[in-house]
């Protein structure tokens, strides 16, 4: 029997309509906006100044503090401005716009497509480039990956995952990517292991893409330490606890980080990423993108540079259909509705998803029936209604007591239940609000 | 007499006795002091356990006042300066005063001025929506109209205006305890000074886009243009990130920033209304003249004297 994780978890439909679709590249827009927060932390701060030429790949803005990631221009032209502009998180946040004059890219960055196998960096001299090229976790959450790498004293880790689960339904970007770039990916993956100095490293893949587990088992037969593990069609896998679960069958504890039971976790398109940092000067200025929708014409996998406005997208996937509801940054589970489709792609955009109206309704809210649906199936062990339940009533104490910053906001529990509730807003309102209260108590 | 009942009644009565020897010796040993004065302030405090003060009810509130020497940083603002003074009598301690506040709604774009560009259809709760993106206008910084300030009031003061869509504060009942101004994610709320009559002149807008952005989402918004700075006689106003500010505790409430507002922001509340320009204007040019001189001075000395 195939591994999986053995708490919760659901399968909804999986909607994989570009999974035959090849890597595009997308063609250039006119003018973009790049926000200096596309990560987790403390945002960049802007190193060039209205007026100022920018080259493809040249730094924009540092990293300000430990956790927070550098960001190099996507494009090449002159810099129109800092000002604020509608991003992602829904809000008008600090940008750069840049005014795009051709495609000059820096020397130094190797844009052939020649597979580059050997490298010779010591583990400190990989981290450093990893931060030096602002990688960060591609799978969504955007967590700088040199902080991740930085293993804490005391603590040693033991195996690489690789993260190729892909568990959201409709969303196809890591899936042509273990296809297309399988040899990079791996190479990526040899360097993530040097860098975190293990002999071991684990690819999962679900069950749903065996063209990929086959490819890259193949391939990973010329690699030391590396194999590929296949696994057993649950949401959500992709989330780094569940994915540990299911490989290493060890369990994060509550509160604790994945390095302390040895494992440290990696998206499939940032081993790609570090690949290209390390082997090919390459910073982090494009990412897979998969734009789908069951009303698309075409729907697509491109290769996007970063601060590309969505709606290009869109336009090169057959266009927006008459009665799309939603436009969804990531995937139907955990992405986000925008208010906008010029809001630019960021790091940590995988997938945009445009859901037809009579879809994208919100259930009627009905009052709990108490089936304990949401407790089964929340792959934490949580209690999702009772954690709604105090959130609502602001009793942050009860809820920091019940485990809520656990919750990994995967949406299983607003999923399926019958009754509509929006369980995981409440859940992720009083996270937040216990956040801030442990924060403070820290202080 | 049945035996058996005689001998419930001696062992139960046996039982209760020494029980009760018992408790009164536990009761010696662990009795807790307790000031007397604290339940005769929190008699005084009014028992609406609303967190105004900053502690979690009246009778916390009641311990701490008792426990200060000086009441720093402690006033009940729904009891106000009457409660103070009663609590001070008891402490036989000199009461502090406090100008009586109230609350403010800083954001006038209602349905008409304020376009939607999106549809919400998620939790009808501010908080939620607000964690969620900016809201449905142009406007990431206004009002988004689910109540969440409505529902955590304890006085009834406040209520939503279904044409408006915004909340609107009872002056009546409005006791500036702050719970509006911790529950509004967008903190559109403040507790300024209380005028007679309840006048209030304030920046109805918390807008920090740039003018011509904050204009286009939203008629009635703060475009920072800095008019209403240049007028105010008394210093008043404070320009920070293309916003402008009154403060209560300095504006005399004399009027001459409202006019200048370009986009009506400056809202005016419980005055007599204006003369109007055009009606002045009409007036023959011998007679008007003092009159013009004089309006806008003749209100600024009513409005001094009566602070």
């Amino acid at each position: 029997m195939l591994k999986t994780f053995t708490k919760g978890g659901v399968h909804p439909a999986e909607n994989k309509l570009s999974v035959n679709q090849k890597i595009i590249d997308l063609d250039l827009p006119a003018s973009v906006s790049i926000p200096i927060s596309m990560h987790l932390g403390v945002p960049s701060k802007p190193l060039v100044e209205k007026g100022s030429e920018v080259k493809v790949g040249q730094l924009i803005a540092a990293g300000a503090g430990f956790v927070s990631a550098n960001i190099h221009s996507p494009f090449s032209g002159k810099i129109l401005k800092l000002d604020k502009s509608l991003d992602t998180s829904g809000y008008k946040r600090d940008s750069i716009f840049i005014d795009i004059e051709g495609d000059t890219w820096l020397p130094e960055i190797d844009r052939s497509s020649d597979i580059k196998k050997e490298f010779s960096y010591s583990a400190e001299e990989i981290i450093q480039k990893i931060k030096d090229a602002g990688i960060v976790g591609l799978g969504g959450a955007t967590f700088p990956s040199h902080v991740k790498l930085s293993i804490p004293r005391g603590r040693k880790a033991e195996y690489l995952i690789i993260n190729g689960v892909e568990c959201e339904p409709y969303l196809t970007a890591d899936h042509v990517l273990m296809l297309e770039k399988s040899e990079e990916l791996l190479i990526g993956t040899s360097l993530l292991m040097k860098g975190l100095k293990v002999d071991k490293a684990v690819i999962g893949i679900e069950n749903n893409k065996p063209d990929a587990i086959e490819k890259l088992q193949k391939i990973a037969l010329n690699y030391k330490g590396i194999s590929v593990q296949a696994l057993k069609v649950k949401y959500p896998q992709g989330g780094e606890k569940q994915l540990i679960k299911s490989i290493l069958n060890r369990e994060v504890p509550s509160g604790g980080l994945p390095v302390d039971i040895g494992a440290v976790v990696f998206n499939v398109g940032t081993a790609f990423a570090v690949y290209e940092a390390i082997q090919k000067n390459k910073p982090l200025i494009e990412r897979i993108v998969t734009v789908t929708g069951k009303k698309l014409k075409k729907p697509s996998n491109f290769r996007v540079r970063i601060g590309t406005p969505i709606k290009m997208l869109i336009e090169a996937a057959g266009g927006l259909p008459d009665d799309t509801g939603k436009v969804i940054n990531g995937g139907p589970m955990m992405g986000k509705a925008l208010p906008d489709t010029s809001i630019p792609v960021v790091k940590g955009s995988s997938g945009i998803l445009l859901i037809p109206a009579e879809e994208s309704k919100r259930k009627k809210v009905e009052p709990c029936i108490r089936c304990s649906k949401c407790v089964s199936v929340c792959p934490l062990g949580l209690e999702p209604y009772l954690l709604m339940a105090l959130s609502q009533k602001s009793l942050f104490e009860r809820l920091e007591a019940e485990r809520v910053m656990d919750c990994i906001e995967c949406g299983s529990c607003s999923y399926i239940c019958p009754s509509g509730r929006p369980l995981l807003d409440y859940i992720r309102l009083g996270k937040s609000e216990v956040g801030k209260i442990i924060r403070s108590r820290k202080k | 007499m049945n035996s058996t009942v005689l001998y419930t009644i001696l062992s139960l009565s046996g039982l209760g006795a020494s029980s009760a020897i018992i408790l009164y010796f536990v009761a010696q040993k662990f009795k807790v002091i307790e000031d007397p004065r604290i339940d005769d302030v929190e008699e005084k405090l009014p028992a609406a356990n609303c967190g105004g003060c900053g502690f979690a009810g009246c009778r916390n509130f009641a311990e701490a006042c008792v426990k200060s020497d000086d009441f720093e940083g402690l006033y009940c603002p729904v009891g106000g300066n009457e409660t103070m003074a009663a609590v001070a009598k008891i402490l036989g301690r000199e009461a502090v005063e406090q100008d009586p506040r109230i609350a403010v709604l800083r954001c006038n774009g209602d349905c008409d001025v304020r376009p939607k560009i999106n549809n919400y259809d998620g939790t009808l709760s501010c908080a939620v929506a607000s964690a969620l993106y900016g809201g449905d206008t142009g406007c990431q910084y206004g009002c988004l109209g689910f109540g969440d300030c409505v529902e955590v009031c304890n006085f009834d003061a406040l209520s939503m205006d279904p044409v408006s869509g915004l909340p609107v504060v009872n002056d009546m009942n409005c006791t500036a305890c702050g719970a509006c101004v911790k529950a509004c994610p967008k903190d559109l709320f403040e507790l300024r000074k209380r005028a007679k009559k309840d006048r209030k002149i304030y920046v109805a807008c918390r807008n920090e886009d740039k003018g011509g952005i904050a204009k286009k989402s939203c008629a009635v918004a703060c475009i920072g243009c800095s008019k209403c700075f240049k007028v105010c006689p008394y210093e008043a106003i404070t320009m920070a990130n293309n916003l402008a500010f009154i403060d209560s505790d300095k504006c005399k409430l004399c009027r001459k920033c409202v006019p200048e507002c370009p986009t009506n922001s400056i809202l005016e509340i419980g005055f007599p209304p204006r003369k109007e320009k055009e009606e002045l204007a009409a007036k023959d040019e011998s007679t008007s003249v003092i009159d013009k001189v004089i309006d806008p001075e003749k209100q600024d000395i009513q409005n001094t004297k009566e602070e």
